[in-house]
């Protein structure tokens, strides 16, 4: 009996293996074994363990490969579940709607495929799983394999990876308007990041857009400028520590689900704060 | 939310195409405009989804087939397997697709499987979201978007793609456009619906995030509280 965890080294997979050790002792695939990325060869060599359940985490990566698993295998695949419990069927909670909405769901299979939300689980401290030992690729499974790498294009902070990220929806009002949040971005080492509303309008481009169609960020702290908070921009912030929002709509639903608010005009505000720190650092 | 919990009570709600599945339609039109050929909308979903199609026609696609379905929920798995089954039988009549895009992950369900799956059924390679896509003679050139940068894949047609918002900048539909989708074919399957393996039970609204916001004040008076907060995370 084998419950499979597809290891990408970070937090989120301690948080993945979290819920597959219910199912039983755990092994662990690293999402590197073979390198360049080669996901129809992490599949086959998934399948070939014979798993009786397989665990990933929910990121692009980890749904990718457990998709090609559940493929390969043909079962059944729940993404992005939240809590899973153990039996016949299998009952899983797990995210829709960028996680607006919870699904209670039955996973009818005595090998379930499950990848985890993002940081949604508390991990434990059990200990670490045995890699497996995997045999070399066939051919026909490196068809599909990264041949390059493009490094990012505008050198700065990676939205991703930033510990701040200075953010801006409809109210920063025009192209222009970023100029303040650039600015103190500058000042915090921060990514600037923007709504979709702001992308459509064509002010930036869309690899800035955070939620649900753009990038998932965690950062220390995110400050949303202008931003009213639809679900799907919410659907990006799930993994950002402390969320300081300024809009001059005190009912703007990121006002409500953030730990801080500033109520005012953020072409006032945002140029106040990067003075405050131009202030305390002379 | 409906009675039972099933599903979002759509009755007063009007229905659009996701962003990422828009871009795929867009790049579909795109490259037979500089390539020729013919291109094909495929959805499942219920009658009123003829609508979206028509939107996809009205963009420049040659025609649409509707998978329709009856109000029950449809998983990612049984959903692949229908489309797959679709494409095999135009297949059969009409010719190899070279590229068949699918978004990258659905809004709603959020499965991300069903691209896949359909790759693997037709036994066909398929790479995963894509901010970018060149034709290079009998291969395709994709763009993956990762956390630094991206990843590049080169893979022989025919292929699947799955794509995300930013592949390229959707157009709109010209009247014009949305006149000749009128007349453009539309070929209904009614596909028989198995007990999906992830079988939904009910929906639920999350229990609020926790986060209970402190406000720090009023306009740009509020200033030094906001650099004292940034000092306290570390970052001033």
């Amino acid at each position: 009996m084998t419950v499979l965890l597809l290891d990408d080294r970070t937090e989120l997979s301690r948080q993945a293996l979290t819920l597959a050790r219910q199912f039983g002792p755990t092994q662990s695939i690293p999402i590197d074994a073979f390198q360049p990325f080669a996901p129809d060869a992490l599949a086959t060599a998934i399948a070939q363990q014979d798993p009786t359940a397989v665990f990933a985490v929910g990121t692009e990566r980890g749904n990718e490969v457990m998709a090609r698993v559940a493929a390969r295998m043909r079962l059944p695949f729940a993404a992005n579940c939240i809590e899973v419990t153990p039996g016949d069927p299998v009952t899983v909670t797990r995210l829709r709607w960028g996680g607006s909405l919870l699904e209670e769901a039955r996973l009818h299979t005595s090998r379930p495929l499950i990848s985890v939300a993002p940081h949604a689980v508390r991990p434990d401290d059990g200990p670490p799983p045995e890699e497996v030992t995997v045999d070399r690729p066939d051919d026909r499974d490196l068809v599909v394999r990264v041949t390059e790498h493009i490094q990012p294009s505008n050198g700065g902070v990676s939205l991703a990876e930033a510990k701040v990220i200075v953010s801006g929806g409809r109210g920063v009002g025009s192209k222009e308007g970023f100029a303040i949040l650039e600015e103190l971005a500058g000042l915090l080492g921060a990514a600037v990041g923007c709504s979709r509303a702001v992308t459509s309008a064509g002010w930036r481009p869309h690899s800035d857009q955070v939620g649900q169609t753009g990038t998932k960020v965690s950062p220390e702290v995110y400050i949303a400028c202008g931003i009213s908070g639809a679900t799907q921009h919410m659907a990006g912030l799930k993994g950002a520590k402390r969320i300081l929002a300024i809009n001059s709509d005190p009912q703007a639903p990121l006002m409500m689900n953030a730990d801080y608010t500033v109520t005012g005009d953020l072409k006032e505000i945002v140029p106040a704060i990067s003075a405050e720190i131009r202030k305390r650092r002379n | 939310m409906t009675d039972d919990a099933s599903a979002i009570n759509t009755q007063h709600l009007g229905f659009t195409i996701s962003p990422h599945e828009e871009c795929g339609v867009e790049e579909a039109v795109r490259l037979i405009e500089a390539n020729r050929g013919e291109s094909v909308v495929l959805t499942l979903g219920p009658a009123e989804a003829v609508e979206q199609l028509r939107d996809c026609m009205a963009l420049g696609i040659d025609r649409a087939i509707h998978l329709r379905t009856f109000g029950r929920d449809w998983d990612g798995e049984t959903s692949a397997s229908a489309l797959a089954e679709a494409i095999r039988d135009d297949e059969a009549v009409d010719g190899r697709f070279d590229l068949i895009f699918f978004g990258n992950e659905s809004a709603d369900s959020g499965g991300f499987q069903v691209g896949i799956r359909v790759a693997y059924a037709l036994g066909r390679p398929c790479v995963t979201g894509l901010k970018k896509v060149t034709l290079e003679g009998a291969s395709v050139r994709c763009e993956q978007e990762v956390e630094a940068g991206r990843d590049v894949y080169v893979v022989p047609l025919p292929a699947v793609l799955t794509v995300r918002e930013g592949l390229n900048l959707p157009r709109y539909p010209s009247v014009p456009g949305r006149m000749r989708a009128r007349s453009k074919p539309v070929h209904v399957l009614n596909p028989q619906r198995p007990e999906p393996r992830l079988e939904l039970v009910r929906l639920a609204v999350p229990a609020g995030q926790g986060r209970r916001a402190e406000s720090l004040g009023n306009g740009a008076d509020a200033a030094p509280a906001i650099v004292n907060m940034l000092h306290q995370a570390g970052l001033v």
